[in-house]
């Protein structure tokens, strides 16, 4: 089978944008989780979010793309250029449809749909941007990155939350094996305004503690929801033989991936994530000895961590494998969220450091070795992430070392 | 405030703000007659400037107005016609 790897990293989230700044940032345990300054929370039972500090649009992308765009599809592409420079690549260089684009979405353009309806109720029709037609659909940062950078390959979006951005990655992977060079890929979600909020709270996993380092606790005794975010990474992958016939840089492989549905609620059967590792696992063509780290979907609804850390426990054996969450240094980034973690995997395999999931005590019930507090030195040469989303979807995936 | 006369400085103005400048365009150039395609203006920008420029005068455009006008000058031409002439010099 080809194997697929990743060349460019470009990252937007709530603790740093850049590689680099964000890196720094996540290596040394600091939060980007504060209360909400994009609107007034203060009516709302829930005031926390990651929120991505100090972006503006207008430095990173033409005026004639400000109007019709949406906060997420502005990072996104902002963050597409960075990955593009990162991967050495200019557009130009390969053909047009050697390069596609498939990316994640949970919730479309949230923001700008909500500033449209209000004009639509409090001004009338005729108010309303003639680009509210796309800005605020699902596809829209898939196309908008194939439009700017001249990429006609095969493209496409998956509409799901936060086990998405690994099934995305995945389809990137299988479009490059049925033969186009490169895809851009990964996720940025964005909807930290009211209408957005208000649609996450009626969700019911909100934490509505008001204190930053005490909101967001997986796998602790007093996890009670979690703090969303805004963000993500968009990632460049290619054919390995191709990278590195052009001479790229390559972070390391996207090596393995399993997907599953929970069988239905009452049935008896088990739930499917350990299924879905096992699956990510054997693709890899890895032993659970091999991997050195897993990033956990880190729910932090007691249910949901137990099941979680049994499908962790079952595969790799009590206290098995060094565990972290370093969301909860972002919030939860829904379809944003894995991509992060896959670049997050890559530059702790370049450093040999895990970063830390932060404020958490884990509780008594839960039998796994996780990396609290500060960040672990380790040889990392494989990781698995795992990603849920609300309804029964789990994914995993194993990103291994290239070198 | 919306005056009797539709000048391509108003023109401008709804432009950049409904659809933005396109890089390596220059608005403030001698653009009256290139075709708006030329200015990086396509269908659904033309379509959202219609849509400021009726709001801002109160009129109603014609679904040919933005299709058939081409360039800034027809256009602007287009929307004069519906203003109403003052009615003291």
């Amino acid at each position: 089978m080809t194997k697929v790897v990743v060349t460019g990293l470009g990252i937007a989230a709530p603790n740093g944008t850049g590689a680099e700044e964000y890196w720094a940032a996540t290596r040394g345990g600091k939060t980007g989780i504060g209360r909400i300054t994009r609107f007034d929370p203060a009516r709302y039972p829930s005031q926390l979010a990651g929120e991505i500090k100090g972006f503006d649009a207008e430095r990173h992308l033409p005026g004639r793309l400000l109007p019709q765009t949406d906060r997420m599809t502005q990072i996104a592409l902002a963050a597409t250029d960075w990955a593009l420079a990162d991967a050495g690549v200019r557009p130009g260089d390969m053909s047009d449809y050697d390069m596609g684009v498939v990316t994640a979405s949970s919730s479309g353009g949230f923001e700008f749909g909500q500033n449209e309806l209000r004009k639509l109720w409090s001004l009338g029709s005729k108010h309303v941007s003639a680009y509210q037609s796309f800005a605020w659909f699902y596809a829209v940062n898939s196309g908008q990155i194939s439009i700017r950078n001249g990429m006609k390959g095969p493209s496409g979006v998956v509409v799901s939350d936060q086990a998405g951005g690994l099934d995305a990655l995945a389809h990137a992977r299988r479009q490059i094996r049925k033969g186009t060079r490169l895809i851009v890929t990964g996720s940025i979600d964005a909807s930290i305004c009211p209408w957005g909020w208000v649609a996450q709270i009626a969700g019911g996993r909100l934490s509505t503690n008001d204190h930053p380092d005490r909101a967001y606790l997986p796998f602790d005794a007093e996890a009670g929801g979690h703090v969303p975010g805004e963000g993500g990474a968009i990632l460049i992958m290619e054919n390995a033989d191709g990278a590195r016939d052009r001479g790229a840089r390559v972070y390391g492989e996207f090596a393995g991936y399993g997907t599953t549905f929970d069988p239905k609620p009452g049935s008896g059967r088990p739930p499917g994530l350990r299924k879905a590792i096992e699956l990510a696992l054997a693709d890899a063509e890895a032993e659970p000895g091999d991997i050195d780290v897993v990033f956990a979907d880190a729910a932090a609804v007691p249910e949901q961590d137990r099941t979680e850390a049994e499908a962790i426990t079952a595969v790799f054996g009590p206290s098995g494998v060094p565990v972290t969450a370093p969301k909860t240094m972002t919030g939860r980034l829904y379809s944003g969220a894995a991509p992060l973690d896959v670049a997050t995997a890559l530059l702790a395999i370049e450093e040999g450091l895990i970063p830390p999931t932060t404020n958490v005590e884990q509780s008594a019930e839960y039998d796994l070795d996780l990396v609290t507090g500060r960040p672990r030195t380790a040889a990392v040469r494989a990781v698995l992430v795992l990603a849920r989303g609300e309804g029964g979807f789990n994914s995993a995936a194993v990103i291994r070392d290239a070198r | 405030m919306a005056t009797n006369t539709f000048t391509i400085e108003d023109l401008k103005r709804i432009l950049l703000e409904g659809a933005g400048e396109e890089e390596g365009v220059d608005l403030n150039g001698d653009i009256l007659d290139t075709d708006f395609e030329e200015l990086g203006y396509e269908s659904l920008a033309l379509l959202e400037t219609g849509g400021r420029i009726e709001r801002e005068y109160g009129i109603t455009l014609d679904d040919e107005a933005l299709t058939e006008n081409r360039t800034p000058r027809a256009l602007i031409a287009a929307v004069n016609t519906h203003l109403e002439v003052p009615a003291a010099a």
